[in-house]
């Protein structure tokens, strides 16, 4: 994957975070985080559980309200205003770590329900556009399918589908590996590589620190509600500066 | 075994034994497993054979015609002999018409008759709903017992032609666009309304059109302050055309182009006629209603939530004869005086409330049961709450909620037989008692219990065997 971290990532700021602070009742989950993701960028967020990392990209398309600080997407701030929040919506696509595909809808339906009710496309190009994402996540033969006949990671596949049919700018994944069965992991990385390839600006939570190595321009770790560090993959794995992220990665890396 | 063992060809698939299989196995498994279970089939052989030697001689020796139970009596002690016991059915046959339509006018039958047959016309696209076949069997079926029916019953030969036309042109419907079948659905409750209670025709079109008013008013104000607040302003306006113009301006209809039949009073329905009346209605309201309750009860405005947790404890914590008698004395308190609120009405609109609130817990219920993951999605694909609910959430609570909702539907439909506490001449109580009031008849016991059980009986297995097939149609977790 050495062209995929040479690929250029211009100056243009897609989502800026400052001076964030979210709370949970008076437990505080998020502690003043300040990021800045530029277009094209690749962001690996790792951390151990209950880190806040899940909590932080629910933040960015507001599933999770934050309580203080800023977050800017795409030059929309999201506030309580929804129009705002449905703008920003619009424009982030999000892969759960559970799929969450509508099981009443076909495959097909599952693509086309967003585009057609939120962008208004008429149904014969969504379908279209769908057919497109399904080839290209390699199964467009599922397309007549409920979601409860297809494996974990063709559902996943399709999940990844079902974002990109809204044409978004910047991709959300949340663990989208951690609920597959090993053989199936990879048939989902690689749609996300190939993602990466062409250029999707990318927030990924997960632990996959095979994908972040090859793919990501930015590992953060967090702890504790905090961006504890964060740097480039290569330097992030072989030279730790924290003693936090140094016991994180033997524990991780270690067996 | 070997330490080492490699398989080089995987085994084919077996049939099971035959012990395992066919009626001896089902009858071993189920009926002789244990000495205990052998012992209770045995018992309930013999409860089977006492129950059918004993109610079969009654069951033979069945009298379908004769003019009293005296009669009755008569013609079973000639066939089969002195002492023998036999139902009488011959009563239903002479109050048959009491059975169904009550004190409803048996020259206007043909009204009743006709509502009843289009109402299945109205109710085929919802049920079957983008299903040609099932779709075209049932207006097929609908047409063949109007015409049957309708003929029966001396229907004047204008109504009947036109009635022809009209069961023709849904069914030619149905071949092109069945889609445009559900307009028919749509214009149906007043159509029902104006063949049942009679009048001018222009009532029921201006009541209906109060619910333009609604529309044009929400169409023309929703640009200017927003969905919800134009959805406000469009019920306000429909309220005040109801209550307002809606008499005058039927009245002005009616004198310029008289158009009408003759009117039945409310107090002349009865029997089934009466109870398919509530039934129906109440069913196809309380839905959405319970729907838009349960919502409420779960909407973070804190207005809507209270006021949707309020209704639904009072109505469920309220017994509904209590609601009944509301209905039938305390309403007509609270309502401006003059105003000639119909009974059926009234209790059709209190038996709505008692339902909705109930199908309000179980919907809730449904939703409750659908992962977070499911609002999250539709969430983050840009969904607004109406689409999300109406698209994602509520196909899916409503599909789990379906034996629930079915059990309310049944429950409300054989509580209609309550409505004779407030004077409705119910099949049950109402026509029963009359029956058995009546000096032919007098000492007659099982057989009107029996005939109104049965006829219970088979509308509520119908809409649980349909509950059923919808399940099957909407299952679509194949694992």
């Amino acid at each position: 994957m050495a062209e995929a971290s040479k690929m250029q990532i211009s100056d243009e700021v897609a989502i800026q975070i400052v001076g964030m602070n979210k709370w949970y009742g008076t437990f505080h989950v998020l502690r003043d985080i300040n990021m800045t993701v530029q277009r094209g960028e690749r962001i690996v967020i790792c951390g151990p559980s209950g880190s806040g990392k899940s909590t932080l990209i629910r933040c960015i398309n507001r599933l999770e309200e934050h309580q203080q600080g800023q977050i800017v997407v795409d030059g929309t701030e999201l506030t309580n205003d929804l129009k705002n929040i449905d703008k920003v919506r619009s424009e982030v696509g999000m892969v759960f770590q559970h799929f969450n595909l509508f099981p009443h809808l076909t495959i097909l339906e599952n693509l086309t329900l967003a585009p057609i009710w939120v962008r208004k496309v008429p149904k014969k190009e969504a379908e279209e556009t769908a057919m497109y994402f399904l080839q290209k996540v390699k199964i467009p033969e599922q397309a007549m399918k409920y979601p409860g006949q297809l494996s974990g990671g063709q559902q996943q596949r399709v999940a990844i589908a079902r974002s990109l049919c809204m044409r978004p700018r910047i991709m959300l994944f949340d663990e989208p590996t951690s609920a597959l069965d090993p053989e199936m992991i990879k048939e989902v990385l690689d749609t996300m590589i190939q993602l990466a390839e062409e250029g999707m600006t990318m927030l990924c939570v997960t632990h996959e620190m095979g994908f972040a190595q090859a793919v990501a321009n930015r590992v953060i770790f967090m702890d504790q509600g905090q961006i504890v560090e964060q740097n480039e993959p290569k330097e992030f794995f072989n030279n730790p500066k924290s003693d936090r992220t140094k016991l994180f990665l033997s524990q991780i890396l270690g067996h | 075994m070997d330490k080492h063992f490699a398989r080089s060809e995987m085994l084919p698939p077996l049939p099971p034994p035959l012990t395992e299989r066919g009626v001896v196995k089902w009858l071993r498994e189920n009926l002789f497993s244990t000495p205990f279970n052998i012992a209770l089939t045995l018992f309930g052989i013999l409860v089977l054979w006492w129950l059918v030697s004993t109610s079969l001689p009654w069951w033979l020796n069945s009298v379908w015609v004769a003019d009293s139970l005296g009669q009755c009596r008569d013609i079973v002690a000639a066939n089969a002999g002195e002492g023998a016991t036999g139902a009488c059915w011959a009563s239903i046959h002479v109050w048959w018409g009491a059975f169904i339509f009550g004190f409803y006018p048996p020259e206007e039958w043909w009204r009743p008759i006709l509502a009843f047959g289009l109402l299945f016309a109205a109710l085929a696209p919802v049920l079957f709903a983008g299903q040609k076949r099932n779709l075209t069997l049932l207006l097929g079926v609908v047409a063949a017992f109007l015409l049957v029916t309708l003929w029966l019953a001396g229907t004047p030969t204008l109504a009947f032609l036109l009635a022809v036309a009209l069961i023709a042109g849904l069914v030619g419907l149905a071949q092109v666009a069945p889609g445009r079948l559900l307009w028919f659905t749509l214009v149906y409750p007043a159509l029902c309304f104006w063949l049942l209670w009679g009048g001018s025709i222009w009532s029921p079109l201006v009541a209906m059109a109060g619910f333009a008013v609604l529309y044009a008013v929400f169409r023309a104000a929703s640009p200017l302050i927003g969905l919800s607040p134009a959805a406000g302003a469009g019920f306000v306006a429909a309220v005040l055309w109801w209550l307002y113009l809606d008499a005058p301006v039927a009245a002005a209809l009616q004198s310029v182009l008289p158009l009408a039949i003759e009117a039945i009073n409310s107090d002349q329905f009865g029997g089934f006629l009466l109870a398919t009346v509530i039934g129906v209605t109440g069913i196809s309201f309380s839905l959405p209603i319970g729907i838009l309750l349960a919502l409420g009860r779960q909407s973070d405005m804190l207005i809507v939530k209270t006021l949707s947790v309020g209704f639904i404890e009072f109505v469920r914590g309220v017994p509904l004869i209590t609601l009944l008698f509301t209905a039938s004395l305390l309403l007509q308190y609270f309502l401006p005086p003059g105003t000639n609120f119909d009974i059926i009405l009234r209790v059709i609109i209190l038996v709505t409330f008692f339902a909705a609130a109930y199908l309000a817990e179980v919907i809730r219920g449904g939703l409750a049961a659908l992962p977070r993951g499911q609002y999250e999605a539709a969430d983050a694909l840009g969904l607004d709450y109406w689409r999300a609910q109406r698209l994602i959430i509520l196909p899916q609570a409503l599909k789990i909620s379906i034996p629930a909702i079915v059990s309310t539907f049944i429950g409300l439909f054989k509580d209609t037989t309550l409505v004779s506490f407030v004077g409705l001449m119910d099949p049950l109580r109402g026509v029963t008692t009359i029956l058995r009031a009546d000096i032919n008849w007098k000492g007659i016991y099982w057989e009107p219990y029996i005939f109104v059980g049965f006829i219970f009986f088979l509308i509520c297995f119908g809409m649980s065997r349909y509950s059923m097939y919808l399940e099957k149609k909407l299952k679509t977790d194949h694992r």
